[in-house]
């Protein structure tokens, strides 16, 4: 028999049980439609994540407290102290980091914020002048932190929108006073509505002198990270190996693996990241597969009921010439075409919604979510799919051709 | 030379460990154009016989020559072939495909075929208007009564000139008339065409159609005899 007319007979078969073949591609449809949505919110995620990294420019490298703990009894890694003035000092000098070209100190932590009698706990953000410039977030309205501010812990904080919004929702803050920890802070910027940049959310937060949080706000002495920007891109490695060998001499580490700090670079960032959503992607798409093979066994299921049911049918072609081999075509073609259709709605529907939540991810959270199109997981999806159906469909079909005639038409 | 020729055929069906020995030897000889009757009460083996002779099941011992070839020198795709371009069959329960027009199931042998597909709509439309159904075209089974369903399946058997009809208990599944002009159909089709007919029933009414009447019993042959007075249809309409 030709394969056109093996594809004819096999869609009748299902046609003729339209609700039915419904109902059993149902597991795959949603097998495969789990697949789309995971991968296309995984990519999404991923290019969102990254865009945010890479918005931060990639001659920016951070000095961070502790090392990447190599294992669980790696003390120097939960170290939060480790980066002091000295160090500061050290780095800022030229002939140890030649090519630094400006460098933020850091520091952050929750404080309690007060206007007549409102309360509002952002995060403080204390850094020095150019950490609007790092961040591109210059204030909208008033003006960003002098360097003169910063070297005499003035008393100024600039606000995020949500924070400006929530201590006075009916007035504006701008030159107003605010109080944090019994101090009197003077409001000189607020900034605009940004949402959340560079996986920081500017709206809630509020910026001040570093000197500033370290004195009043949170009384400490050493710093939560440095921000260096390298001059330019191609010098980005030696600056870092510069501020290796600076930090290593002051405090007397001869051997790397006892690092008591440890340097995040654009490409580490980014490699890190990709690593870990890359590897989640997969994790949840491996889960989303495993209902693919349960949808694979329900069909197996349901083909062996319609080849018990269609017995007479089986023995009726044989008998008018039908083939084992026209018989077992019959029956595999039915089981692909179903999965396959299965695999085709679930793409569908899995495109439709990845949609739908990228709206809302835009237009709810605010996000620069964008929409992908997981091709290769379609692709996948639908080539898995059909083998699923060829391989659950074998064993029904085999039964129906196996079937003798005679027996086939005697089956009451 | 006859069209089909047996010689001491046997069947023996195991059954776990019981064996039942439905033929037990037996030797007749068909010949072209022929139209015979195999009768014989339940257990008889005629069943069995019509379904070696329609290639449908394997003798056990004996040999079953069919165009001077014995049946087990064709091959799995030889029997499928024959079963499909030179036998017929029609079945005491019709067994026509469900929830599927007249028309399609008349075109069903010819999927199997290799006949052009341009010439499908026609051929399957010629065999039903030779039992007399074209106006039933578009019917599904459900819509049919047991006397048409019975036609249709005539019409399905005829649609690829087979050289052999077989036809198992035809009028076993439906009432008198019906089965007189089912019978006349037969009969009919039979005289203008020239097939050969091989028709089973325990009726004696309904082999009188036939001209020659083969009674098993017991698994041999106890008869074999020309009908004297043959039945015919003047019952027949159309």
């Amino acid at each position: 028999m030709i394969l056109k007319h093996t594809v004819r007979t096999a869609l009748i078969g299902l046609k003729t049980n339209k609700s039915r073949s419904a109902l059993t591609i149902l597991g795959i449809v949603i097998g495969v439609t789990a697949i789309i949505v995971i991968v296309s919110l995984g990519e999404g995620a991923q290019s969102l994540i990254l865009g945010q990294i890479q918005g931060l420019g990639s001659r920016v490298i951070g000095v961070v407290p502790g090392r990447i703990p190599k294992s669980p009894t790696d003390i120097v890694a939960t170290l939060s102290a480790s980066l002091t003035t000295r160090d500061l000092a050290a780095l800022e000098r030229k002939e140890n980091v030649p090519h630094a070209e400006y460098i933020i100190p850091v520091v952050f932590g929750s404080e309690t914020i007060s206007y007549e009698g409102r309360t509002y706990r952002p995060t403080i953000f204390g850094g020095n002048e150019m950490m609007a410039d790092v961040y591109d977030s210059y204030p909208e309205r008033g003006r960003n932190v002098t360097a003169d501010e910063v070297h005499n812990s003035a008393a100024v904080v600039i606000l995020g929108y949500n924070v400006a919004d929530k201590l006075a929702p009916n007035s504006d803050l701008l030159n107003q006073r605010v109080k944090i920890k019994g101090k009197n802070f003077l409001v000189i910027g607020i900034r605009a509505k940004m949402g959340s940049v560079t996986l920081i959310n500017f709206d809630e937060m509020a910026m001040m002198p570093y000197t500033t949080a370290q004195q009043y706000v949170f009384g400490i002495r050493y710093y939560n990270r440095f921000i260096v920007r390298a001059d330019k891109d191609e010098n980005v490695i030696s600056t870092v190996h510069d501020i290796q060998a600076t930090l290593r001499q002051l405090h007397g580490i001869t051997d790397p693996d006892k690092d008591d700090f440890s340097i995040q670079t654009q490409a580490d960032a980014l490699k890190t990241v990709g690593i870990v959503l890359t590897a989640l992607t997969l994790f949840l798409a491996m889960v989303a597969a495993i209902s693919l093979v349960v949808g694979g066994i329900g069909i197996m299921n349901i083909m062996l009921v319609s080849v018990t049911e269609r017995t007479r049918e089986i023995g009726l072609r044989k008998a008018i010439g039908a083939t084992n081999r026209d018989i077992l075509m019959q029956f595999l073609l039915e089981a692909v075409i179903l999965t396959g259709v299965g695999g085709v709605i679930g793409i569908l529907l899995g495109a439709g919604l990845s949609f739908a939540i990228s709206l809302v991810i835009r237009n709810v959270f605010g996000l620069d979510w964008n929409f992908t199109f997981p091709l290769q997981a379609a692709l996948l999806g639908i080539g898995v799919s059909s083998i699923i159906g060829l391989i659950f469909g074998l064993y029904p079909a085999r039964t129906a051709a196996k079937k003798s005639p005679i027996e086939a038409l005697r089956y009451e | 030379m006859a069209l089909m020729e047996v010689r001491d055929l046997e069947k023996t069906y195991q059954d776990e460990d019981v064996a039942t020995r439905v033929l037990k030897g037996i030797t007749l000889d068909i010949s072209e154009g022929e139209f015979l009757a195999i009768m014989g009460p339940s257990g008889s083996g005629k069943s069995t016989l019509l379904h070696i002779l329609g290639f449908l099941e394997k003798p056990s011992d004996g040999s079953y020559r069919f165009d001077d070839r014995t049946v087990d020198e064709y091959t799995e795709q030889e029997v499928a072939r024959v079963r499909n371009k030179k036998f017929g069959f029609i079945f005491q329960s019709f067994n026509l495909l469900p929830r599927t027009t007249v028309l399609e199931n008349v075109k069903l042998p010819l999927l199997y075929s290799g006949v052009r597909e341009e010439l499908w709509e026609e051929k399957a439309k010629q065999a039903i208007e030779r039992v007399g159904l074209s106006h039933r075209l578009d019917f599904e089974p459900s819509q049919l009564s047991g006397g048409e369903k019975q036609r249709v399946a005539i019409a399905r058997a005829l649609v690829n000139d087979p050289q052999v009809i077989f036809a198992d208990e035809p009028t076993g599944n439906l009432d008198s008339k019906s089965g007189e002009l089912v019978m006349e159909t037969i009969q009919r089709l039979h005289a203008g065409m020239g097939n050969t007919v091989i028709l089973i029933t325990h009726e004696t009414y309904t082999a009188e159609y036939a001209q020659r009447i083969v009674r098993l019993y017991d698994g041999q042959v106890e008869s074999d005899v020309k009908v004297a007075n043959r039945r015919t249809g003047k019952a027949f309409v159309k």
